[in-house]
């Protein structure tokens, strides 16, 4: 059986003056800024994300690419600045990761209450202390409650694709809603691969000018934005909020449709689903994570072991149907967090808890096992990803796998 | 600096030109900040509002930190601006600013929006301003090749919370959070932050730094009016005299500002191109043309003062005393003379 493998794909002929260039994700997401146009651009220094502003200034001083570039003072004054353009017309772009990404947390939850359409980038990292480089997804997950839209991404062409994506999402008027893009800091961050660069045509057919029409603000529309509203309205607009991120599901599945055909990409927008076709059991993850889960299900299939995995990729809106569906056919599902919510449910992390929730209204719902690994940027390897897998076929059998507490993988005890 | 640098010379976008106003009477009579407010009987800060929105014009947006200027002035559906306002967190008067004109900047460069000059102004209290954004304003002032003003309406307390101190409030000063009781009588003991002269000296390259008093509202908006026309980033520093914070009958509101400046706890200073001119009469104090009053006339007018002994007042004013006759520049920058 030939895997389903998305890095290789049925190949689709490109669209013209396409380029291939070896890049890292970081540099891909720079690229996504440059052919988005994007006017207004913050940047504070935080390792890893901090990589995409290297390239993204580089572009600026060769003249590759016009944009204001402000380097800040604090990731707070970043995302606020960009806020600010956003509000009077411009395009904007910022990012963070771990602790800067808190350091900003009072202007994320505004830039979201405001419905503010920015586009940000997260480099996953462990949050201090004790301190450490490598990924986790605290950071980005710590937003989940407020109205940002939130991905993961796997690659280098996904996380450039997925960048244009959102722009158009995230300015649709029907959604007007801030988007971030999660890329696991060094695996992706750092790491190269051949990306396709689309051509500047191209992304201008599928991206329209950002357009914030009546809500701009500008003398010759003199609005008051963001008063005091109180118990007296601050209910509705909390609604408008909710009701703008359901709308964010259908906007984001017609994104998709158009970007794959003008790209000539393939793939569901919220979820990848590999090898799940006939399987018994089904890992769940996210981000960089993909890779050594599809070794390992590679490796147990040659052995006859029926397990798919499913990479969630839209944290929010969260795909609930999708995994529904993906997800109701097996026996056993193991979700693997490479994050933590210390005392929630079963202790588990906030996907596990996510994708629980998600799966309780259905009639006969899988077992649930729930796993913690890789924070840190420890490395999951093929090894660890077998020993999950197994505890899942275990309580799909019916075995006394714990399902009411959560396994912590790969860690010294 | 050399001319390397194409965004701040090429794409370099002209201020509006605010000739000042000569005396009270060419003061046009078109308001931008009108009626829907429902700031305290005798608030200096909304005087300054009213001032700066006028003297600022049509064309401007301005940028409210978080404190009194936005909790009492824009209850939903009752907004007292005719011009574009927009809330901007408490910390973030600078970075408001520095992200409208970069917008602004980067649409009209691209041809995204009509060429124009428009003024923008970020307000903040002295917690904002003073406390809390002091690093996004400092950042601001750093980037010259946006056209901005950053106001502080100093009403020295935390007002809108309950009157709490800030590092811009007097020495000594009663409020929630520094209440005299029975074992200390100073609960407060840091003395008042010298913001202007701090912004100016580390941030040379600013064109200009004022200090205004809204008892003196022709000057207060012709120094607004020359900071939003003279290019770059700039720094207003308002005095404003509060009864609900400094506990005094709101008639006085006007007198205690005069007060303020004739008693030389608050000199009237601007500079502009790095060049000091004290102004009204901070300049007569400094000239000798004027001999400042007793700092008692203005702390026994205040109920935050109630409580200070005779010895306290002293403290007070000999504080004041070495303001005047021993620093560098007197009233503006500390330091003995070598």
């Amino acid at each position: 059986m030939t895997p389903p493998d998305l890095a290789v794909a049925e190949k689709i002929d490109g669209p013209s003056g396409e380029t291939e260039e070896l890049i890292s994700g970081s540099e891909a997401i720079a690229h996504a800024c440059r052919l988005a146009d994007v006017d207004v651009i913050t940047a504070y220094p935080i390792r890893p994300y901090d990589t995409v502003m290297q390239y993204v200034s580089q572009m600026i001083s060769n003249g590759d690419f016009d944009c204001e570039f402000i380097v800040a003072e604090s990731e707070h004054s970043q995302f606020e600045i960009v806020k600010h353009a956003s509000v009077v017309g411009a395009r904007v772009f910022c990012g963070s990761s771990g602790v800067g990404w808190f350091y900003a947390f009072e202007a994320l939850a505004v830039t979201a209450g405001l419905r503010v359409p920015m586009v940000a980038m997260v480099g996953n990292r462990a949050l201090d202390d004790p301190g450490a480089f490598g990924v986790e997804h605290n950071d980005a997950l710590a937003v989940r409650d407020l109205g940002w839209m939130l991905n993961w991404v796997s690659t280098a062409q996904e996380a450039l694709d997925t960048a244009l994506i959102a722009y158009r999402v995230a300015e649709d008027p029907r959604v007007s809603l801030p988007c971030a893009i999660s890329c696991d800091g060094a695996f992706l961050t750092h790491s190269q691969t051949l990306v396709k660069v689309p051509a500047q045509e191209t992304v201008d057919s599928f991206l329209p000018p950002y357009d914030r029409a009546e809500k701009q603000l500008h003398p010759d529309n003199p609005i008051t934005i963001a008063p005091q509203v109180n118990e007296d309205w601050l209910m509705e607009m909390r609604r408008q909020n909710d009701m703008a991120m359901r709308r964010a599901r259908g906007v984001i599945i017609e994104a998709y449709e158009d970007f794959n055909a003008k790209f000539g990409r393939s793939g569901e927008p919220f979820i990848e689903r590999y090898m799940m076709d006939d399987a018994e059991i089904a890992l769940v993850g996210m981000g960089t994570l993909a890779m050594p889960v599809r070794v390992a299900v590679r490796k147990m299939r040659e052995q006859g072991k029926k397990v798919g995995f499913v990479r969630v990729r839209w944290f929010r809106p969260f795909p609930t149907i999708e995994l529904q569906d993906v997800l109701g056919r097996v026996h056993a599902v193991g979700v693997i967090d490479r994050d933590y919510s210390f005392g929630s449910a079963f202790h588990s992390g906030v996907l596990a808890t996510e994708v629980r929730s998600a799966l309780y209204p259905m009639e006969n719902p899988p077992k649930i096992i729930s796993f913690i690994a890789g924070l840190g940027g420890r490395e999951v390897n093929a090894d660890n990803v077998i020993e999950m897998a197994d505890m899942a076929f275990d309580a799909a059998g019916g075995g006394d796998i714990n399902d009411q507490d959560t396994h912590w993988i790969g860690v010294r005890e | 600096m050399p001319d390397t640098d194409v965004d701040t010379f090429a794409d370099f976008i002209a201020t509006q030109v605010l000739d000042p106003w000569k005396g009270p009477k060419k003061v046009p009579a078109e308001e931008y900040y009108t009626s829907g407010h429902r700031t305290c009987q005798g608030c200096e800060s909304a005087q300054l509002m009213k001032l700066m929105a006028k003297a600022g014009g049509p064309r401007s947006i301005v940028l409210g930190a978080t404190g009194c200027m936005y909790v009492a002035n824009t209850t939903y559906y009752s907004t007292p601006w005719a011009i574009p306002w927009m809330h901007t967190q408490l910390g973030s008067a600078g970075s408001a600013a520095t992200g409208t004109a970069a917008g602004l900047k980067a649409m009209m460069r691209k041809g995204k929006m009509k060429k124009e000059p428009i003024n923008i102004i970020a307000v903040c209290g002295d917690g904002g301003g003073a406390d809390m954004g002091l690093s996004a304003i400092s950042a601001a002032l750093q980037h010259t090749q946006y056209n901005l003003l950053i106001l502080l309406y100093d009403n020295e307390s935390y007002a809108n919370t309950d009157i709490q101190v800030s590092g811009s409030s007097p020495w000594g000063a009663n409020s929630t959070f520094s209440p005299p009781g029975k074992v200390k009588r100073i609960m407060n003991r840091r003395w008042k932050k010298n913001t202007a002269a701090m912004l100016a000296s580390g941030h040379p390259e600013c064109r200009y730094v004022a200090t205004v008093c809204t008892a003196y509202p022709v000057d207060a908006m012709n120094s607004v009016r020359k900071a939003l026309s003279i290019g770059g980033p700039t720094f207003v520093h308002s005095l404003d005299p509060c009864p609900k914070g400094w506990d005094y009958d709101p008639m006085y509101s006007h007198e205690l500002g005069e007060l303020a400046v004739e008693t030389g706890i608050w000199p009237l200073y601007e500079v502009e191109e790095g060049k000091l001119k004290m102004c009204g009469k901070s300049k007569r104090i400094v000239s000798g043309q004027f001999k400042r009053k007793p700092v008692r006339e203005y702390l026994r007018r205040q109920g935050r003062f109630a409580h200070f002994t005779d010895e306290d007042i002293e403290y007070f004013q000999s504080k004041i005393d070495d303001m005047w006759e021993k620093w560098l520049i007197p009233g503006v920058i500390p330091f003995a003379a070598p």
